[in-house]
């Protein structure tokens, strides 16, 4: 097991800083040390249970998954698959609902949407779909650019000029979000399972390195909601 | 206590209901299309479990204990009471006022991206996959000291008012400058840690501190302003982890050539 001390020290660093904050700079005591303290053991346990977990089942599957969809030798439902995982485990991404309803609300004040309830409402849930099939889409790209061994950089630095361009045309109060929307779509569970997925293939398709093909999957992932929030932010 | 525990319940089945369509799709793809039993099914129906309640452990400590503290933190330290005293007003800004709320945002980035799940998982896996090249520890140090930056820009941002898009544009220039010369085996991975650092643990406190920021700074709008901190914390790391692959390799190649005058004489 992952062991308990590891979590701990790993928490340490976060406690240190509270701590100082609350006793140093502003000078007041720390309220509820008792549920501090359970939260902490909490926490804790929560982590090493958390690796666990990773090492016998999410990686295990991820893996296994990858070298069952290689030997099948089917293109067409890997990319099925990929594309569901991606537009699947983001569709109900708490932090993703949270920013989409937060867009929502500024758009409303900024006058692009009426501001009632029910506009607000299919605005957010529009900017989610478009958020959880650019991730699907991400995910896609990035599966194929492991199977014919394109090489990233130039993905990503396209991803970039296309991030660039929108920014000059998308209407400023999207840009704010648009650029977070990238960073909140990749939840704890989704990025072991993708990154063993990616991993996966590239180890098991011949002259793919798992270090240079298997990683960049979480990257695309992350840098297509962008563009795709801007094109949503302009069209509505 | 029992409040604890059906609080504890309540977010078992808020993680159950997250993850249900990753497991449909999982053992759907596998029934339908692999048609081949899961290797070591027992294993990883215990894996994700323990995943789910590890989860869940995980979250309920957070809003217990670091959460309250850290958010009331954020407000705190935003809140021109505390800035400039109480009782004053001030109509010009500077940026040496906000001191306290750029170490707070440097130090809880720090602190928070070490303690990141999902930045662990993608460690273990680069450590494994590089056969020990790649520190598990290290790695992530390199992206706190990412994150760290990258908060402290984006505190720093949201106090002066400047646009968000000509930071992250230079961003994107000096990241793409650095695939030219950083090592192969290191790019894939960085882009990727761009990704993972802000989650659970980051998300939740850098939001507040933002909107804090932007809702009490006079001629800054919560709506406008209050977003990008993300942003920032997602780009740096690209940058500060390809920088320790090329110091390590810089260090490395300047250790053999010394060896190898060494061999010549």
């Amino acid at each position: 097991m992952f062991p308990l001390w590891q979590s701990t020290r790993d928490l340490l660093p976060i406690i240190i800083v509270i701590a100082f904050f609350q006793l140093v700079v502003l000078q007041k005591p720390i309220p509820n040390m008792g549920q501090l303290f359970v939260g902490t053991v909490l926490v804790v346990l929560g982590l090493s249970l958390f690796v666990k977990g990773l090492e016998i089942g999410l990686f295990p599957i991820g893996e296994s998954m990858a070298y069952a969809f290689a030997r099948k030798g089917s293109v067409f439902w890997l990319i099925a698959f990929a594309f569901l995982l991606g537009f699947g485990t983001t569709i109900a991404e708490p932090a993703l609902i949270a920013v989409a309803n937060k867009a929502a609300e500024v758009a409303a004040v900024g006058g692009v949407i009426p501001n009632n309830e029910s506009s607000r409402e299919s605005y957010a849930s529009g900017l989610r779909l478009t958020v959880a099939f650019s991730v699907g889409l991400a995910i896609v790209i990035g599966v194929l650019r492991i199977i014919k061994g394109w090489p990233i950089h130039y993905l990503i630095i396209g991803g970039y000029m296309g991030v660039i361009f929108m920014t000059l045309f998308a209407p400023i109060e999207i840009i704010g979000i648009a650029y977070d929307s990238g960073g909140v779509t990749t939840s704890t569970i989704t990025v072991p399972l993708v990154t063993a997925l990616g991993v996966g293939l590239a180890s098991s398709i011949k002259g793919r390195n798992p270090m240079l093909d298997g990683f960049g999957l979480i990257a695309f992932a992350s840098l297509t909601p962008i563009i795709f929030v801007m094109v949503y932010g302009m069209l509505i | 206590m029992s409040e604890l525990f059906i609080h504890l319940f309540t977010v078992i089945l808020d993680t159950v209901y997250d993850v249900l369509p990753i497991v449909g799709i999982i053992f759907g793809f596998q029934i339908l299309i692999i048609r081949k039993p899961v290797p070591n099914l027992r294993k990883v129906i215990i894996g994700f479990f323990y995943v789910l309640i590890g989860l869940a452990f995980f979250l309920v400590g957070l809003e217990k204990a670091l959460f309250p503290l850290g958010e009331l933190m954020a407000q705190q330290l935003t809140d021109p009471s505390f800035i400039y005293g109480a009782g004053k007003v001030t109509e010009v800004i500077a940026w040496q006022d906000y001191k306290w709320v750029y170490l707070f945002a440097i130090t809880i980035g720090l602190s928070t991206a070490i303690a990141e799940p999902s930045l662990l998982a993608v460690a273990i896996k680069a450590n494994e996959v590089s056969a020990g090249v790649i520190g598990i520890t290290g790695l992530r140090v390199a992206v706190a000291i990412g994150v760290a930056v990258g908060l402290g820009l984006g505190t720093f941002r949201i106090v002066m008012g400047m646009p968000l898009h000509y930071f992250i544009i230079t961003g994107y220039f000096i990241v793409i400058i650095q695939t030219f010369y950083a090592p192969k085996m290191i790019i894939a991975l960085a882009y990727d840690l761009g990704g993972v650092t802000t989650s659970t643990v980051t998300v939740p406190l850098v939001t507040a501190l933002g909107l804090g920021l932007a809702s009490t700074i006079p001629g800054r709008s919560a709506t406008l302003d209050g977003f990008g901190l993300i942003a920032f914390a997602c780009l740096c790391p690209i940058i500060s982890v390809m920088a320790y692959a090329q110091l390590s390799e810089w260090r490395g190649r300047r250790n053999n050539s010394e060896e190898y005058s060494i061999h010549k004489k």
